[in-house]
């Protein structure tokens, strides 16, 4: 299908979303709604049945089976969960991102990390839920809050630990750092410390995707891309025009946006005349979807429509997941203006425990066995941190490496080669 | 005088102006001529049929046929899925545009001018200029950045900055500035297949110029080398360094100064970032003077980069101090004869000259 420069004639998309389970935990819209109260710190928007542990007590009405049938009973409001393999990926992945952050915080204090570190505690289940639905060529753009993108992508722990300690073995030698995670080989294409910055990148590679697709004629390129961006961001103009662009184009990919309520110091709503960022999506002519972002089931169900939805070409869609940090904004951050009681009311939705919870009660597996994974966890980070520790500092002749793909930066010859690789080419200037 | 003649012709029409006569002497085989539009033109064209990833963004560039005609022609050959008309949104479009490249696609992004870059600086500088350093290798970036640059005839402060000095001062990119058809050509198609973020700085008063061009320039294969300035009168006693615009300027200098009997030598160059130091340095050891021209403001311009550069290299070549020729301290001013002030003219660069080599010069600005 062609890129139509003439005034798109787009039906309306929001109709044609379907998801699962419409009812319960996903908030479709399709009119405004009428003026949303100002949340303070309880969140209305969503139904009072979103949580899974009503999910759970809804299915136990049948009497008198036998434990094995129990299981196997398809539960009709939550075929989130089928396996234990998914439950235990899924868990472990949150738990790797979790412990990562208290290292990060831990190291930070020693001295060992330093500059600004971002910390993503109490948002694994965004990371988690969407991530662990890719393909390895699938990409992933994130903000300056990008460790535990990275780890969900795939990048070894190792890696990333000696990035933040600045040494050569890290995945960008050492050269980006906490804010600037970048991995060709896990399509990770950054860590952005500008906010909105990583959406229009984001969006271009959603455009290969594409062109590869229908200019290239490579059949079967269905790649997506997933932009992860704060609620801060989304009143930034670039988001918009991608927003445009992006449903414009029916480019595959889906903005999701980690809404916890804080940019630094400035709550969101204090920030944005309409704090429903949802809202936003089909003013663009792409649906819009509100889930709650510390259920890594239903976010994971989200992402799963959102996702199918791009690789089939039908365009792009925005999630806002409603989420939290625990931490403050950046290590160096005092965290004095968010109320406790508020920190309090989120930390009981702790994802991890939740989904802990979620798989001891339907016996996916027992407690012994996440302990194990518990256990595994710490040796890998002790084990990043020892390698960190022990990797050597860059040498100084790498300052000045990689500031061009092209050795000399004096460009591509006629005969397609390096011009400095020419013996004759330094001599004289270049007469035509 | 001739050259305030000719300043009140450019003044008029700056459609088709046909070059001096002494420009036939730089060039060997002087078969066909053509303007810098159609060079550009060209240049697109054969380097979107050679690879099908290189493709074209901007606004107006495909069926408007570009905003100075400089794509024209290519929403037809290439389709639109190749030739992208964009909504007004620079800072977007530039990063999609940056984005695509991280993968390999080799996009071209128009800038209506160069102005306007300003509204989408962050993703040429952040996030294409600096991604190769900050993936240590893993991510280039091949886009080009092109869109005229500099001041054009009464368009007032907000479409004249020359941003030449801005983005040549900033590692991970590389500026280029063409002068004539056969360096738009040259440099455009090396650019394009450069695999690194390239700034393309060309000039709205010089599309309609036509230059000669040999048979080599027309071949498909031709491309100019990145970071190699070109001297385009030799001279020996006084060094001229102007890009774009002003090496016409400075040419047409260097024959009033030459009925003075100074001769000066013309470097073209080409490439503002990489400098070509060596060319330069050489020049002025030979010449043991230098005039820099420039059409941008004076601090911290590329006038003050070479000074500095030769200082460093050729202080004891140097025979006088070294004379920076820059547009005016000021925002361009609209008035056609402000505008006149503001930028260097013929003149300027005569009496920067005749300085540099302690002849006398007359107190009163003729202009």
């Amino acid at each position: 299908m062609a890129f139509s420069t003439t005034t798109a004639n787009f039906t309306s998309q929001p109709f044609s979303f379907n998801a699962p389970s419409p009812t319960s935990h996903v908030k479709l819209l399709i009119t405004p709604t009428s003026a949303s109260p100002f949340f303070g710190s309880t969140r209305k928007l969503r139904l009072p049945s979103s949580s899974i542990f009503n999910l759970h007590r809804r299915s136990g009405t049948v009497v008198g089976v036998s434990q094995v049938v129990k299981e196997k009973k398809p539960k009709s409001t939550l075929n989130l969960l089928i396996t234990k393999e998914e439950g235990l990926e899924l868990y472990e992945d949150m738990v790797l991102g979790r412990a990562f952050e208290d290292m990060c915080a831990q190291m930070y204090y020693r001295g060992k990390m330093f500059g600004f570190v971002h910390l993503y505690n109490g948002q694994e289940a965004v990371s988690t839920g969407f991530i662990k639905l890719l393909k390895q060529q699938d990409s992933v753009v994130s903000t300056y809050r990008d460790h535990v993108h990275a780890l969900s992508k795939g990048v070894p722990a190792r890696a990333v630990m000696s990035e933040l300690f600045g040494k050569t073995t890290g995945c960008c030698r050492g050269q980006g750092g906490s804010m600037h995670m970048f991995s060709r080989e896990h399509n990770l294409l950054g860590g952005f410390a500008f906010i909105g910055e990583g959406i229009p990148v984001a969006t271009g590679a959603a455009f290969t995707s594409k062109y590869k697709r229908e200019v290239l004629k490579e059949a079967d390129c269905d790649h997506v891309t997933l932009a992860f961006f704060g609620d801060g961001t989304c009143n930034n103009g670039q988001f918009f025009e991608c927003l445009n662009m992006a449903a414009l184009w029916k480019l595959p990919i889906v903005f999701v946006v980690e809404n916890n309520l804080w940019a630094i110091g400035m709550s969101h709503l204090r920030a944005t005349s309409d704090p429903q960022i949802y809202k936003k999506g089909p003013a663009f002519g792409m649906p819009g979807i509100h889930v709650d972002g510390m259920d890594v089931l239903k976010v994971r169900d989200v992402a799963k429509e959102a996702i199918a939805r791009a690789r089939r070409g039908d365009g792009p869609t925005l999630v806002e997941c409603e989420t939290y940090r625990f931490r403050g904004h950046s290590l160096a951050d005092p965290d004095e203006l968010r109320d406790p009681a508020e920190k309090a009311r989120y930390a009981a939705r702790d994802p991890i425990a939740a989904l802990k919870k979620y798989i001891i009660e339907n016996n996916l597996t027992s407690e012994a066995e996440l302990k194990a994974i518990d256990k595994k966890i710490d040796e890998v980070l002790e084990d990043a941190v020892e390698f960190a520790d022990e990797s050597p500092l860059p040498p100084r002749s790498q300052l000045l490496e990689n500031v061009f793909a092209d050795p000399k930066g004096f460009g591509i010859g006629p005969d397609g080669r390096y011009r400095c690789e020419d013996p004759k080419f330094t001599q004289g200037t270049a007469h035509v | 005088m001739y050259a305030i003649a000719r300043q009140r012709i450019l003044g008029q029409s700056f459609q088709k102006m046909r070059p001096a006569v002494s420009v036939l002497r730089s060039y060997s085989s002087a078969a066909k001529q053509i303007t810098v539009r159609d060079a550009l033109n060209s240049a697109l064209d054969e380097e979107m049929s050679a690879d099908p990833k290189v493709f074209l963004m901007g606004e107006e560039v495909g069926e408007y046929q570009g905003a100075y005609k400089i794509t024209k022609g290519l929403l037809e050959k290439y389709g639109p899925e190749r030739v992208l008309d964009t909504p007004i949104t620079e800072a977007g479009f530039t990063g999609i545009g940056v984005g695509a490249a991280y993968y390999g696609l080799k996009p071209v992004v128009e800038f209506m001018t160069f102005n306007f870059s300003m509204q989408a600086i962050d993703h040429i500088i952040n996030s294409a200029a600096k991604s190769n350093y900050m993936s240590a290798g893993q991510i280039s970036v091949p886009i080009v950045f092109r869109g005229p640059n500099g001041a054009a005839a009464g368009v007032g402060a907000q479409h004249s900055q020359c941003y030449a000095s801005w983005y040549a001062s900033c590692p991970g990119l590389k500026v280029l500035s063409p002068y004539n058809s056969e360096d738009a050509r040259g440099l455009l198609k090396a650019a394009i297949r450069d695999p690194d973020p390239v700034v393309f700085l060309e000039n709205e008063l010089l599309y309609g110029e036509s230059f000669p061009v040999s048979d080599e320039v027309l071949d498909s294969s031709f491309c100019i080398p990145i970071g190699k300035a070109k001297i385009e009168r030799e001279g020996k006693d006084v060094t001229i360094t102007a890009f774009s615009k002003m090496v016409g300027y400075a040419l047409k200098a260097a024959e009033i100064l030459e009925k003075d009997g100074i001769y000066a030598e013309v470097i073209n160059l080409r490439s503002i970032r990489p400098l070509d130091r060596s060319t330069i340095n050489t020049s002025v050891r030979k010449t043991n003077r230098l005039v820099t021209v420039e059409e941008g403001f004076p601090q911290h311009g590329v006038g003050a980069e070479i000074c500095a550069s030769v200082v460093e290299e050729s202080f004891a070549y140097l025979d006088a101090p070294v004379e920076r020729i820059a547009g005016a301290d000021v925002p361009m001013p609209y008035a056609a004869n402000l505008e006149r002030m503001a930028v260097p003219q013929i003149e300027d660069i005569v009496r920067a000259a005749k300085r540099a080599c302690y002849r006398s010069v007359p107190l009163a600005a003729a202009a």
